[in-house]
């Protein structure tokens, strides 16, 4: 079968590799119909991610038809429609109980290796490092997937595949990161970074009822494309961020903050806007200022919810404002299970339709092209997602 | 403890050699100081990354530099005749360094301690979850023959003896005193707190051949032991919990790439 690979900085390939098979009793093979590139996926592919090998395949982004099921996968059939959430859970220890599905203990083969970094393994992940498992991914025409009676989540007809494909990641990741912000009637978020993970966290603080959101970001694009919600924007590239909300608040500070940014690594950060940042004077110099003016913007007894991923060490992240102002820091894998019913009731019922950010349709062979575009936002990319 | 103090059987397991102290030491501090640094450093690499050209190698260099540095004591310098030693180091000759090598592991497993308890006690489950175990026989009620494959492709078979099993709470066992290395163990098994299931508690000592080499050796492979010991504790907990344990073997992987970039 085909498959996206990895090689190394830049470098990404289309391989032909030999097809997945059943590895233990717990496992499906998924034939894969729909497939995307997350921001996420450019931390792999600017080579900032330890622990990835040549000939890796990525994507953890991903559904299919289910076409093998393990002795022990007894709620899926053969021809089942299915989404597959991005961490690997097993479904029965501790935190799966839990529903905290992203702290799995059982998932990650190389346990050991993310113990000796974090203190503690948590769960294994589709396509992103050996650290997190060296599952392969699902930027292929099939792929296998561990404890499939725990995650896939099965699509009923009539739902295209494009409508609930972001059920793997980038939905439920807006969608936590609003939920973490325990949003009360009348309250104000504000939310750093405008990339599709930014724009699901935008309508889910509405869905979730704060009365304003304030979208921050500086691509006049994907600034509409938030005030298209009914946000209200802030282009850091033309005014002073936490002055701007003060103002924007009458003086108190948004009564929740939310970076959709993150730092590096092993990221979940919005698509364009890793890549954006990068790019800019801001963040270059320090890769942590979202969450630092995040913290300092925030209101007194206020929630810093933090979606975007970072994961090793930050410099100068003023703990002294979020100590004083009493802050209560939230973030996090996304713990994808918890999400899938609730979200694809949402899209049934047509409150959520998450197609608005495909940018890009592209075959699967055109991978390595697409990462080239989405890297450099190229022809306004947003979001590409590939056929197989 | 006291089974794991029982273990050291007076039986002579190393090289017949008398032992001193230790071996001469002809290497200066500094350098010294270094060899243990590089060696510590190479094993680190070998133990850290599953797939290093030449792990075998290196891990014996490792060893070695990490020998040379903690005991002072350089062959090449012995066979040449010289050294980088000035005499005042003779008098920090270790005397009575540490015998025993002590490894202790725990994980929680959610699971009642009587279920974590009989399926340890079924020995025939260790291949199962002990990456090193090729089989174990059972021999009669507390005796059983085990066989195990060293990192290096080495086949290690040995005899061991359960000295105490308490249903529920703890199987402590002894190598037979012919074992190359002679080694004892306690598992013990508690209620966690909260409902969580069972900590189980791993200890086993080691008693290394009586040599020097042996000793420090023991030592520097005490570590990776123990990571091996975290390991097993963790596929244990993963075949109780999930019903298997997570592996990628197999999987597929583009190696070497088939087709040129697209």
């Amino acid at each position: 079968m085909r498959a996206n690979c990895w090689f190394g900085k830049h470098d990404v390939r289309l391989c032909e590799v030999p097809e997945p098979q059943l590895l233990s009793p717990r496992d499906a093979i998924v034939r894969v119909t729909l497939t995307a590139i997350c921001g996420s996926d450019l931390h792999l592919y600017d080579g900032h991610v330890p622990g990835m090998q040549e000939g890796d395949i990525l994507g953890h982004e991903f559904m299919g038809e289910v076409v093998s099921v393990g002795s022990g996968v007894e709620n899926l059939r053969l021809g089942d429609r299915v989404v597959v959430p991005f961490p690997i859970s097993c479904g029965r220890c501790f935190y799966c109980r839990r529903e905290q599905w992203s702290l799995c203990d059982n998932s990650n083969p190389n346990a050991g290796l993310a113990a000796a970094v974090y203190g503690f393994s948590c769960a294994g992940l589709f396509g992103y490092s050996h650290m997190m498992g060296g599952y392969a991914g699902g930027q292929a025409e099939m792929v296998r997937v561990p404890f499939a009676d725990v995650g896939p989540l099965k699509i009923p007809a009539g739902l295209r595949d494009e409508q609930v494909l972001f059920l793997s990641d980038i939905l439920p990741t807006g969608y936590m990161a609003a939920e973490n912000c325990q949003i009360q009637h009348g309250d104000v978020v504000a939310v750093w970074g405008c990339g599709p993970v930014g724009q699901f966290a935008v309508r889910s603080a509405r869905l979730l009822g704060a009365e304003q959101v304030i979208a921050i970001d500086r691509e006049p694009a994907r600034l509409s494309m938030a005030a298209a919600a009914g946000a209200d924007v802030i282009d850091f590239s033309a005014e002073h961020v936490t002055e701007r909300l003060t103002e924007m608040t009458g003086g108190r500070g948004p009564d929740a903050c939310i970076d959709c940014v993150g730092l590096e690594a092993y990221g979940r950060s919005p698509e364009d806007l890793y890549d954006r940042a990068r790019t800019t004077l801001m963040l270059a110099t320090d890769r942590s200022t979202a969450l630092r003016q995040a913290v300092k913007a925030c209101r007194k007894g206020g929630v810093v919810s933090i979606a975007g991923v970072y994961g090793g060490v930050v410099d100068r992240l003023p703990l002294g404002a979020a100590f004083a102002k009493g802050l209560t820091l939230k973030m996090g894998q996304t713990h994808v299970q918890r999400y899938l019913r609730p979200l694809l009731k949402r899209i049934e019922d047509g409150t959520i339709d998450p197609t608005f950010v495909i940018t890009h349709r592209v075959p699967l062979e055109f991978a390595p092209e697409a990462f080239d575009m989405f890297k450099h936002k190229r022809d306004g990319c947003v979001k590409i997602v590939l056929t197989p | 403890m006291t089974p794991i103090e029982d273990a050291s059987d007076a039986e002579d397991v190393g090289a017949g050699e008398t032992f001193h102290a230790g071996p001469e030491v002809n290497v200066g501090g500094f350098e010294r100081g270094a060899s243990l640094t590089m060696g510590v450093a190479l094993l680190a690499l070998v133990l850290s990354r599953r797939r290093v050209r030449g792990a075998f190698t290196l891990s014996l260099l490792g060893a070695y530099l990490s020998w040379r540095g903690a005991t002072g004591h350089c062959a090449l310098y012995e066979a040449l005749d010289t050294g980088s030693a000035g005499d005042e180091e003779e008098g920090r000759l270790a005397a009575g360094a540490h015998d025993d090598v002590s490894i202790e592991a725990a994980a929680t497993i959610a699971q009642p301690p009587d279920q974590v308890y009989a399926f340890f006690r079924r020995l025939e489950n260790a291949p199962r979850f002990m990456a090193l175990i090729e089989a174990v026989q059972v021999i009669d009620a507390t005796r059983s023959r085990w066989v195990a494959r060293t990192p290096t492709g080495q086949i290690l078979d040995w005899k061991a003896e359960i000295i105490e099993d308490r249903p529920g709470e703890l199987i402590a066992w002894r190598s037979d005193p012919g074992a190359l290395v002679h080694h004892a163990g306690a598992v013990r098994f508690r209620p966690a707190p909260g409902g969580r299931g069972t900590e189980v508690r791993l200890d086993v000592e080691y008693d290394p051949p009586a040599s020097a080499l042996g000793r420090t050796l023991a030592r520097l492979l005490g570590s990776a032991t123990e990571h091996r010991v975290e390991e097993d504790l963790r596929r244990l907990k993963q075949l109780l919990e999930a019903g298997e344990t997570a592996t990628t073997r197999g999987q597929p992987r583009c190696s070497p790439p088939s087709l040129p970039p697209a």
